[in-house]
């Protein structure tokens, strides 16, 4: 490994690290689609301020960018506002109108610029290690620099606020109750994510930031319910997918930012598909077992129910169940054998009678 | 004068532009739907989802003929649309989230397939690159034929289900309940999205179609309480901005059309939500100011009245400063005044010293009733 | 009750949500002709019964009958009156557009409502007392309003059942006066109409029938002999407990004598 390649896959965790930690919160937050309209806008904010100082490494263009990240949010609002228009629809409206002026621009008066719209999407993280600063005596990658700063940075700020950010995430009403203003902490929340999307976007480009701010904590979602191993999680999908991409893009000799969101969206998959609790196959599994006892539970209600009426006599012949759950026969017969193999009923002279088991069974299931 | 002199005698223009129209009003029309049932982030996740489709088509079939990179699109939007469900059907994750996976990794997984066909020795593959941002420049003639027939398709089978669509969009489990089978007229009218979709792609890129599905409806919607109507207009805004961006990008700036085609339609969005009857911002504006203004007035007759009825001699005059007092916080008072003098409801008897005329007695006696008779008078001003 | 007289007939009725079951086992029998209220805590499976009556959810187990045939053989005597909130009422349509939705079922498909669809429509919301409000917007109505014209889309359904959730769910006082004398109308016209209630003051002046849901069917039958504070606990555990430490509220609450 060259010290180029080992550079690109620091830079590559630490845009992931700094992107899952905001994003773990846009995706509670149901507003992860926040981060698509930013990451784009960015852009426009890239342009403006550029032609302001001319440079892309002054710290200027970032807070531009990332002024104009946080105007599409509040343009998103404002639309929302007047009512005229639905949330998904403003934000539908916003983004791609400042994106295009973006667009327009360079077209018009940046050509000769180093920002062609390609790199808009893909970022040129091939050629991070060139561009170099010398930060306490070391020399260092720029991308690699202004990324650390931006993690510390979202690290501080959800360390420190992480009590409101968690209340405003969980229980909006009850943070305002206690006096955490939730605009304060949406707009916080959301100059992190401008913040970071800025940053991350000369590296790796626009859909990666969108791809590492969702899928790992989406994936993180499917694996724990507890906030702090689902941030922790979060940074270290984003991170594997990353590195893993940064290969698979090595040996195919291809786009490194789009194989980083391929691999992120493989792991992302893989969660999906099996993760233990929440993975479809677990799901599924769970559904095939559930049946069976979910069945006996609901013949057991039923021959509890009709215990003693009038109808009991019929209710619980055997050969006439399946007519009344409206169960296939045959299913209605592996039913019954479940429910016999497990005590719960018995069967006398082709009707079934309710065991004390089937009847406390019964009993339980009815009180929720 | 020179650009619409060419928009009808100019060959190549007047094809560019018959098919960035045709664009325009597939994408408008079929926009409402997704609008209305607040899919409009759907059409961006599908947008960009179909990269991977039509890379992959061009891949396997060596052709860039429309209709093989149309299908390829079709397939992969479809996919996405079909993650996104999967995802919010069966676990935790919600739309937001589901959405934001779908279109990102379909569109990264698209980058790589781009920079694959890059490397595949066929010279035929440079062009793809115009799906990103869209080239109407590069539309011929056999590809306003594809759209055409597409968009026409697509066009009849929304008026042929019309009925069933507006059913489903406003109300679907009571559709249901009549015997629709929602689901599959679901998942018709997500196709026919995915069409529009797909046929504007290579006009307007994959980046900045989905504006084409939200934004002509948004700023139909504006204009008209009436579904029909609001389809037809945002056809007629998707048509508009069609042209116009083919237009200005064949000025020859080298501009993507994609962005130009987006700016007009956002402009007709901001100026309809400004200007648009009823729901415009500006009328409304207007129209909280003129009440604001009648209720200053009526507040001044009002007060007048009231104290003409508590002073013994009806004729005797009352001071500005009494009347706003009266009138805390609202303000005007003075300028009231000489309006209500002008129409004759006041007399000014001596310096600083006002009082009702017959005219404005009985005008002031007749709004107090009114006021009493409806609960809420103010809101009944604001509604009409 | 044999299975002419029988408008509705649930049996075994049993409804899960991911294998989670939200009603169990269910039977109901519901004579042609009454007015019934369906009542229940939150979260005991009002609308989901409602919604699997009509077909819309698929049960776990069990069947239901309408005048003795399934909901898909009679789904033209159905009538469905959904939440108000269930939909956006943004939606741009006009009140007279929404009343001839009633009418789609019975038009099939790729037909338009046509002149008389139209003359049904104002018939019913002449009947629901929004004859005038025809051509406005569905934005402008109030809660009331929105209810009336929801009504008036089930009345042209002309049905000879009719399911309703919370028609009176935020309604105001003259609009329940209203849908109480037009679900009364209905009843005298013969039909038979089931209706998701959750005042239960109000339950044995409006309704003649109820069923007490939980979960499970607890009680069904006449108001007179079903309405009781046994049946009334069971149904809502500890929480109805209030209405019988206080002799005036068990009155107004149970109305007949228990």
């Amino acid at each position: 490994m060259t010290t180029a390649q080992l550079e690109i896959q620091l830079i590559a965790v630490v845009v992931a690290a700094a992107c899952a930690l905001p994003g773990v919160f846009l995706v509670l937050r149901r507003m992860a689609m926040m981060s698509d309209a930013i990451s784009h806008t960015v852009l426009l904010g890239i342009v403006l301020a550029f032609f302001v100082v001319s440079d892309f490494g002054n710290p200027l263009l970032m807070i531009g960018a990332a002024a104009v990240g946080v105007l599409t949010v509040s343009l998103t609002e404002l639309l929302n506002k007047t009512g005229l228009v639905k949330e998904d629809a403003a934000i539908g409206l916003v983004f791609p109108a400042l994106f295009s002026i973006a667009v327009i621009l360079i077209g018009v008066f940046a050509r000769n610029v180093h920002l062609d719209t390609h790199m808009v999407f893909q970022g040129d993280l091939v050629f991070a290690p060139f561009d170099r600063w010398q930060v306490l005596g070391l020399d260092l990658p720029r991308t690699l620099v202004v990324m650390t700063v931006i993690l510390l940075l979202n690290a501080v700020l959800i360390t420190v606020f992480y009590k409101e950010l968690k209340l405003a995430t969980f229980d909006a009403g009850l943070a305002a109750a206690m006096g955490f203003s939730p605009a304060l902490i949406h707009y916080g929340l959301m100059t992190m994510v401008s913040i970071t999307a800025v940053g991350a976007f000369d590296a790796v480009g626009s859909i990666l930031v969108i791809a590492l701010m969702i899928a790992p904590p989406a994936a993180a979602y499917l694996l724990t319910d507890r906030l702090p191993v689902m941030l922790g999680l979060s940074v270290l999908i984003g991170a594997v997918g990353s590195i893993l991409g940064y290969w698979v893009a090595h040996y195919f000799d291809t786009t490194i930012a789009g194989s980083m969101v391929m691999m992120i969206g493989v792991l992302f998959g893989l969660t999906l598909l099996f993760s233990p609790q929440r993975g479809l196959v677990a799901l599924a599994r769970r559904r095939i077992r559930q049946k069976w006892e979910f069945s006996q539970t609901m013949l057991a209600i039923h021959l509890l129910n009709h215990a003693g009426t009038a109808h009991a006599e019929e209710e619980s012949r055997v050969d006439h169940l399946w007519e009344h759950m409206r169960w296939h026969p045959a299913f209605a017969e592996q039913v019954v054998r479940y429910a016999e193999r497990k005590g719960v009923v018995r069967r006398h002279s082709g009707h079934l009678i309710l065991t004390d088991t089937g009847r406390n069974l019964a009993q339980q299931a009815m009180m929720h | 004068m020179d650009i619409l002199y060419s928009l009808f005698f100019d060959y190549t223009l007047r094809t560019v532009a018959i098919g960035t129209a045709i664009i325009g009003i597939v994408s408008g029309a079929l926009g409402c739907f997704a609008l209305l049932r607040k899919q409009s982030l759907l059409g961006d996740a599908i947008s960009h989802a179909t990269l991977p489709g039509v890379v992959i088509a061009f891949l396997l079939t060596g052709s860039k003929a429309p209709l093989v990179l149309i299908i390829g699109g079709i397939i992969a939007g479809w996919l996405a649309t079909l993650l996104v469900t999967t995802i919010v059907r069966h676990t935790r994750i919600k739309e937001d989230s589901a959405l934001g996976i779908a279109l990102s990794v379909f569109f990264g997984f698209g980058l790589v397939m781009l920079a694959f066909s890059q490397t595949v020795p066929n010279a035929n593959q440079a062009g793809l690159n115009r799906f990103l941002f869209g080239q109407a420049a590069a539309i011929i003639e056999r590809d306003v034929i594809t759209m055409g027939v597409l968009g026409f398709i697509t066009l009849g089978l929304m008026t042929l289900f019309w009925k069933e669509f507006k059913i489903l969009s406003f109300d679907p489990e009571y559709a249901a309940s009549l015997g629709f089978p929602v689901r599959w007229l679901d998942i018709l009218l997500t196709t026919l999205l995915v069409v529009a979709i797909v046929i504007g792609l290579q006009a307007v890129g994959v980046i900045l179609m989905s504006a084409m599905v939200v934004a002509p409806a948004a700023a139909a919607r504006q204009w008209t309480n009436r579904l029909g109507l609001m389809v037809g207009l945002a056809a007629l805004f998707g048509a508009m901005s069609g042209v116009g961006g083919a237009m200005v990008s064949s000025l020859g700036s080298g501009l993507g059309t994609g962005p130009v085609i987006v700016l007009i339609i956002s402009v007709i969005v901001v100026v309809s939500m400004l200007l648009a009857p009823n729901r415009g911002l500006v009328w409304n504006w207007i129209r909280q100011q003129r009440n604001r203004h009648r209720l200053r007035l009526e507040t001044v007759l009002s007060d007048l009245y009231i104290l003409s009825q508590q002073h013994q001699d009806p004729s005797h005059g009352h001071s500005i400063e009494i009347l706003r007092a009266m009138n805390v916080g609202r303000g005007g008072v003075e300028h009231s005044l000489h309006i209500l003098l002008e129409k004759g409801y006041v007399q000014e008897i001596g310096p600083d010293s006002w009082v009702l005329t017959p005219r404005g007695l009985a005008e002031a006696k007749r709004l107090l009733q009114d006021m009493n008779g409806l609960p809420q008078p103010l809101q009944e001003v604001t509604v009409s | 009750m044999d299975s002419k007289t029988k408008a509705l007939e649930v049996t075994d009725l049993t409804v899960a949500y991911q294998r989670k079951p939200v009603l169990w086992d269910i039977d109901l029998d519901v004579p042609s002709g009454v007015l019934m209220a369906i009542v229940g805590p939150n979260g005991a499976g009002k609308t989901t019964l409602i919604k699997t009556i009509l077909g819309l959810l698929k049960p776990a187990a069990g069947h239901v009958l309408i005048h003795g045939k399934s909901y898909i053989e009679q789904r033209q005597i159905v009538g469905y009156v959904p939440q108000r909130g269930s939909v956006d009422w943004d939606f741009p349509t006009s009140v007279l557009d929404v009343v001839m939705m009633g009418r789609y079922g019975e038009l099939g498909w790729f037909k338009r409502p046509g002149r008389r669809e139209r003359d049904l429509a104002h018939d019913a919301l002449t009947k629901v007392g929004m004859a005038d409000y025809a051509d406005r917007q569905i934005s402008q109505l109030s809660g009331g309003q929105q209810q009336r014209v929801f009504l008036a889309r089930a009345l042209v359904q002309d049905a000879q059942i009719y399911f309703m959730d919370e028609p009176f769910q935020g309604v105001d006082a003259t609009t329940e006066r209203a849908i109480v004398t037009l679900l009364q109308e209905l009843r005298a016209a013969g039909k038979t109409v089931i209706v998701v209630h959750h005042d239960l003051q109000t339950v044995p002046e409006y309704f003649d029938w109820v069923t007490l849901l939980n979960v499970r069917c607890i009680a069904s039958g006449p108001v007179s002999q079903v309405f009781t504070d046994d049946n009334l606990r069971s149904t809502y555990g500890g929480r109805v407990g209030f209405l019988s430490r206080n002799g005036t509220a068990t009155e107004v609450a149970y109305g007949h004598p228990v």
